[in-house]
């Protein structure tokens, strides 16, 4: 066999070598899960048709708080995701066509008095909405495994949780320090979720909407 | 304003089927590159092998599709591609007559049984966080096999080491199993009692202290390693337990004056080792002067490693042969030689990938036994990786471990394919959305009257 064939052979499968590792590598760098925090204005100028369907990585909004590498991977936020955009898609654009919101939106309305979201008002996280949704549960803590983590020095770990049951929300308080104040009185118990209520966590207060 | 929600991953099996594909051609490549250069002529067996090899991948890849639909798509076509060079090395230098032996045809049988037994671990647990119920099961599982080879008759000592042990025609390597079934009981035990070694303590000269009873498990771990270096002979194995075990409380309670400790108590064992055993003190020397002493394995891998220079010399066309245990303990500088230092860098950095996404599963993983499974096991496969690499080119003494994938031997392919399997399944854990609503389901409820709630 001629030495011309063996070296081009030889730096061939050295080249196909790397260019799988590059390939490899090159998916990594779209491979990204866990929650994120998505600013409402970007989203708007990217398109409601794009902003339910969270599956495209391509343009990564840069997640503040929970960085995506670090992965707080949101127990339930994995459903907040789809309903997330799901609503603001259905509220910005009603009937386009889409039929996946306006599923989604049939979901939400299991009880007209339940809350669908969840808003922060107060505290280092002030402005953040966390979309409610039936058949989930939503951790709040300052662990990274948290749905909503706070950075609050006053908050437990894993410190509250908010449950779906039965067409109602319910609060929980997983035994933190400082304690869960709905409406200025510590929980002792878990506690159905009224719209327009305070849930106090720490320094942050959160006010679940309709 | 913002709003928290999550992402929902591309499962990216169609990548993975791609990944597959290019697998098979480098594979393929490298195949015809060590017929052109031994014979002159294409191996006439290329279209059956690649077709085998294929096939066997995606066999895996369906049963990923089937069983973990979220896993990860890039550590499958990894493994694949280290096994596969591996394998085309060992035919290689087959082809030399060394006193080995012809070797790849076993090994390519060793490497079909461990893809299907990773297939068969992941499709009958459906759930890693199952194997915490046999924590101390696999304790005493994975301290049973490392001891098997210390028994008489089926205990097969080679080479000085009494880490083989023999049934009939098979010989076997218990520790590379029982590597997992500790990684597993680690995990069980850590997470039950990370808040006891984290939090209570004192602090001498600011450094946190554990409290004495707390050192306990260390201590035994230790005492354990240290049993299996002496009687054993092994110290690539106790390395790597004690290495293990350390990284993970490290892992578990995030203090790093267990790190101290732990290198700490290594240190002296391993320098009580030197003075106790001549084999050990020779090694060192081996370590600190490989060509004091003339001809010796060190100093042929280096020289071999030197011949291959940036490029290689070329599948089939240099000498690694000359090196003894060229196909198992020494492969990775027999990969230097003939593919370069370009060539062993891309294979160091497979090893690094896959590493990289086991820790990215224990990341992502929610629950901390899942956590801590995945970031010892991928610890493991580091740590095996350094300490072979390291003694090839001689950053540490050399001591004799298996470089995963690659190393002829059957038990070092079954325990690494099944860390695969365990990576695979954690993964689909850690990638899957909590609430996954089919979409298609969705659409379906919207366009009918109806109200589909969907409760889990």
């Amino acid at each position: 066999m001629s030495e011309l064939t063996l070296t081009v052979l030889r730096l061939g499968l050295l080249a196909l070598l790397w260019f799988f590792v590059i390939s490899v590598v090159g998916v990594l760098r779209g491979d990204l899960y866990g929650t994120r925090l998505t600013s409402r204005a970007s989203r708007k100028e990217r398109g409601r048709g794009r902003a339910w369907r969270s599956a495209a990585p391509a343009p990564a909004p840069a997640a503040a708080g929970n960085g995506n590498g670090a992965g707080g991977v949101g127990g339930s936020g994995a459903g907040a995701a789809a309903a997330g955009g799901a609503a603001a898609a259905g509220a910005a654009g009603g009937s386009t066509g889409n039929t996946p919101p306006q599923g989604m939106r049939r979901l939400g309305r299991g009880n007209r008095n339940a809350p669908t979201k969840l808003v922060v008002t107060e505290g280092s996280l002030r402005g953040t909405s966390l979309n409610l949704r039936p058949g989930t549960q939503v951790l709040i803590g300052r662990n990274p495994e948290c749905t909503l983590i706070l950075e609050d020095d006053f908050a437990s770990g894993r410190h509250a949780r908010i449950v779906y049951d039965d067409g109602q929300w319910t609060i929980e308080d997983l035994g933190s320090t400082n304690g869960t104040y709905l409406d200025d009185f510590r929980l002792t118990a878990p506690a159905p979720l009224e719209p327009d209520s305070r849930l106090r966590i720490g320094r942050t207060v959160l006010e679940p909407r309709k | 304003m913002t709003t928290v929600s999550s992402y929902r991953p591309n499962t990216g099996r169609t990548v993975e089927l791609l990944l597959l594909v290019l697998v098979t051609g480098i594979i393929m490549l490298a195949y015809a590159n060590v017929g052109l250069a031994q014979t002159g002529a294409l191996p006439t067996d290329m279209v059956t092998y690649a077709a085998g090899l294929l096939g066997i991948g995606l066999a895996f890849h369906i049963a990923l599709r089937w069983r973990a639909k979220y896993a990860d798509p890039l550590l499958l076509p990894i493994a694949l591609l280290l096994n596969g060079l591996g394998l085309v090395m060992i035919h290689r230098i087959d082809f030399e007559n060394t006193y080995e032996g012809v070797q790849a045809p076993r090994q390519l049988v060793w490497s079909a049984l461990s893809v299907v037994f990773a297939i068969v671990v992941l499709v009958v647990l459906r759930d890693h966080r199952r194997l915490r119920r046999y924590t101390y099961t696999f304790m005493v599982g994975g301290v049973v096999l490392l001891l098997l080879p210390l028994l008489p008759f089926i205990g097969d000592p080679h080479y000085g080491s009494r880490i083989w042990i023999k049934l009939g025609p098979f010989s076997f390597q218990p520790g590379e199993i029982a590597k997992i079934l500790l990684a597993v009981f680690f995990a069980g035990y850590l997470v039950q009692k990370r808040d006891v070694l984290s939090l209570v303590g004192r602090r001498f000269l600011g450094f946190p202290l554990p409290r004495m009873r707390d050192l306990g498990p260390i201590l035994v771990a230790w005492a354990f390693s240290l049993a299996v270096l002496v009687f054993e002979k092994d110290l690539g194995s106790s390395l790597l337990f004690f290495g293990l075990f350390v990284a993970m409380l490290y892992v578990a309670t995030e203090r790093v004056s267990w790190i101290a400790i732990g290198l700490l108590m290594f240190v002296g064992g391993a320098y009580v080792a030197w003075l106790l055993f001549p084999h050990l003190q020779q090694r060192v020397q081996l370590w600190l002067d490989p060509f004091a002493t003339g001809i010796n394995q060190v100093s042929m891998g280096l020289m071999g490693m030197a011949s291959g220079g940036l490029f290689g010399t070329g599948l089939g066309s240099g000498h690694p042969e000359i090196t003894p245990f060229a196909k198992s303990d020494y492969i990775v500088a027999s990969l230097a030689e003939e593919l370069g230092l370009f060539g062993l860098f891309a294979i160091l950095l497979m090893f690094v990938l896959i590493v990289e996404r086991g820790l990215r599963t224990a990341i992502g993983v929610r629950d901390g036994f899942g956590k801590l499974l995945a970031a010892g096991l991928a610890f493991s496969v580091a740590l095996q990786v350094f300490v072979v690499a390291g003694g090839i080119t001689r950053v540490i003494p050399l001591t004799g471990l298996t470089t995963p994938f690659m190393s002829a031997g059957g038990s070092s392919l079954i325990a690494n394919w099944t860390v695969i399997a365990l990576l695979l399944r954690i993964s689909d854990q850690a990638r899957r959305p909590l609430a996954e609503v089919d979409e298609e389901e969705q659409a379906a409820a919207g366009a009918a009257a109806t109200q589909v709630v969907k409760l889990r």
